[in-house]
């Protein structure tokens, strides 16, 4: 519906077979994303490497890019520490429900914005696409979540961030490529509006869905900046507050929960726990988008590129 | 008395969308637009403590906030440091993509391609603090592979982060690598779309992989290359608060503190809200103008805005 032919074009003449001038530009090509594939992977992999390697290997600096000796020991301090557990459960209750709601309401919105005789169409599209131009603020949002009682609740983690505007007007854009006489025929047959969303709009826009909820997803997952502001409870606190103060802040709280005592020991330590904490923190992400990746194409460029 | 028929009839036409419609109005009502009027307190004395109500109770001091910013030291090295970062990610950043998605569709392997796509778009999807938390750990004077590698070769280890001459740099090589990958899809599928004639009709005249890639390759992609750079320049003062939030600390506030931090630490840690609210409709204000520019540009040049 909404996808241009993908036309791909290889070259036909064989690598041997090319003008020198081709031949370097095969090669520099090759380079050049085999480059850009090197400097993606390098840190994940180091990160992995480090957090299973020895611990004296890792304090001598010895770990370059595969793993010297292996120690599980890092993996067992962390996850011994029950604070990891708390976020991990926080994070997936704000990523699962928040998500939902997400979604939900983001559907709420653009259907009726899809709908061309919807006579206040236009009206609302605007009071919508504004908030896109400009916004109160930090400090007035947050003066409003806290009027509201959120702070420390739950709901501060789901409530500010319902909808997002560019989410929405991606999923009106494919709504309105949904062919029109669909609609008519259903409409003549009585359906009303909530049955023609749920049966007609919502699963033919399956691929753009998708992508939407893979953004929802990885940004409710990805929150920071609302635990930040409106979580003080350590109880309600999600893994990135948690990741935060592990590896940028400090790591102490977790070798004095594995009972390390020293100076050499906790420095041995200090790294791994934290590339530890990484690896266990990327790992639903690193599992879950490659899945959504054949949609990701397309639901990108309607973002993008209009009709 | 016949248009207020009218518009009866319409409600009950399209009642159900109006239903449907409700919930998302109140989010944009209470989240978006109940903000935006509480940028009220940036012309008052408000204090902390009377709540929203006190919005309309609090007196009214004019330009008192924005006189206080503009002539504090800060407002030069704020503007100029939020200037700076944005300017430079979009020098550094912009070009990027391009090339590497040029680079992807001149591969001889087309799965090589693809495989090489999915990896580079993964850290995209890494939070925030993970990648600054890897950064931060790589770069440790102390235990960082970096300052490793640097005393290996005999240097003396540098502390990257505490420099404030190394700030611009780090947010926008670390910028880059996290996006470069994803920025490439819109650009991959937009060199999908030339038909594939065109690549014959070149090689039959004779024409290197070079000259495609001059004369064919980037002329066809131009139009996606200005809308991206209109899109781009529109969000250029959006610094992402969350990472260099961070990524700072008092040592490079020189030059990297931004507007949208210093309204955090005002507003947020040092309660002034009224002081911190007129900073941030001061932002908000010139995003505006920004957005609404660039948007207006966008459909002079292309004929197509994305609303």
């Amino acid at each position: 519906m909404q996808q241009k032919i993908a036309h791909e074009y290889r070259s036909p003449d064989s690598f041997l077979s090319e003008s020198l001038q081709d031949k370097v530009l095969d090669i520099i090509i090759l380079v050049l994303v085999l480059f850009a594939i090197v400097i993606t992977l390098f840190p994940f992999l180091y990160v992995v490497s480090v957090s299973i390697s020895d611990g004296t290997a890792v304090a001598k600096g010895e770990v370059m890019l595969l793993p010297k000796g292996l120690s599980m020991d890092a993996f067992h301090m962390v996850t011994q520490y029950d604070q990891l557990w708390i976020s991990y459960k926080n994070t997936f209750i704000y990523t699962i429900f928040g998500t939902l709601a997400n979604v939900v309401f983001t559907c709420l919105g653009a259907y009726p914005l899809s709908r061309r005789q919807f006579f206040l169409r236009r009206k609302l599209n605007f009071f919508v696409a504004f908030t896109m131009y400009f916004s109160g603020g930090l400090i007035p949002t947050y003066m409003v979540v806290t009027a509201l009682g959120l702070y420390n609740s739950r709901l501060a983690m789901i409530l500010p961030v319902l909808i997002s505007t560019y989410n929405m007007m991606i999923c009106r854009s494919a709504m309105e490529n949904v062919p029109s006489d669909l609609f008519e025929n259903a409409s003549l047959e009585g359906a009303n509006d909530f049955y023609m969303m749920l049966h007609i709009a919502v699963p033919l826009i399956k691929p753009t869905l998708a992508v939407i909820t893979l953004y929802y997803a990885v940004a409710r997952y990805n929150d920071f900046f609302n635990a930040m502001l409106y979580l003080g409870k350590a109880q309600l606190q999600p893994l990135q507050m948690f990741l935060r103060r592990v590896l940028i802040l400090s790591s102490s709280e977790i070798l004095q929960q594995a009972g390390t005592t020293g100076a050499a020991a906790a420095a041995q330590n200090t790294l791994k726990i934290r590339y530890v904490c990484i690896v266990l923190a990327t790992l639903p992400i690193f599992c879950i988008t490659p899945f959504v990746q054949k949609y990701l194409v397309s639901g990108t460029m309607l973002g993008a590129v209009k009709g | 008395m016949e248009q207020k028929k009218r518009i009866g009839q319409l409600v009950s036409r399209d009642r159900y969308l109006l239903v449907m419609f409700a919930p998302v109005a109140a989010y944009y009502i209470i989240f978006c637009y109940l903000p935006m009027v509480g940028l009220l307190m940036g012309f008052e004395d408000f204090k902390m403590g009377s709540g929203f109500a006190g919005l309309f109770t609090s007196p009214f001091v004019g330009l008192k906030w924005f006189k206080q910013f503009f002539g504090s030291v800060f407002a030069w090295r704020l503007i100029r440091n939020t200037f700076l970062l944005s300017f430079y990610s979009l020098i550094f950043g912009f070009p990027i993509p391009i090339i590497f998605a040029i680079a992807i569709s001149q591969l001889r392997s087309a799965s090589f391609g693809k495989t090489a796509q999915v990896i580079t778009y993964l850290p995209y999807f890494i939070s925030t603090v993970v990648v600054v938390g890897m950064m931060t750990n790589f770069l440790s004077p102390s235990n960082g592979i970096v300052n490793q590698i640097i005393t290996k070769f005999g240097g003396k280890p540098i502390n990257f982060m505490s420099n404030p001459s190394w700030f611009r740099k780090l947010y926008v090589i670390s910028g880059s690598w996290q996006t470069f990958g994803f920025n490439s899809i819109i650009f991959v599928a937009a060199i999908m779309g030339i038909d594939p004639s065109l690549y014959e009709a070149m090689r039959v005249d004779g024409a290197s992989r070079w000259q495609m890639i001059i004369h064919l390759i980037i002329p066809m992609i131009s139009g996606t290359i200005i809308l991206l750079l209109i899109m781009t320049l529109g969000n250029l003062l959006n610094v992402g608060f969350e990472k260099v939030y961070l990524m700072y600390s008092p040592a490079v506030y020189e030059t990297g503190d931004v507007i949208s931090t210093y309204v955090y630490r005002q507003g947020i840690e040092s309660h002034n809200f009224s002081y911190a609210s007129a900073v941030g409709l001061f932002y908000s204000a010139v995003g505006f103008v920004f957005v609404v520019s660039s948007n207006f540009l966008a459909r002079r040049v292309t004929g197509s805005s994305l609303w």
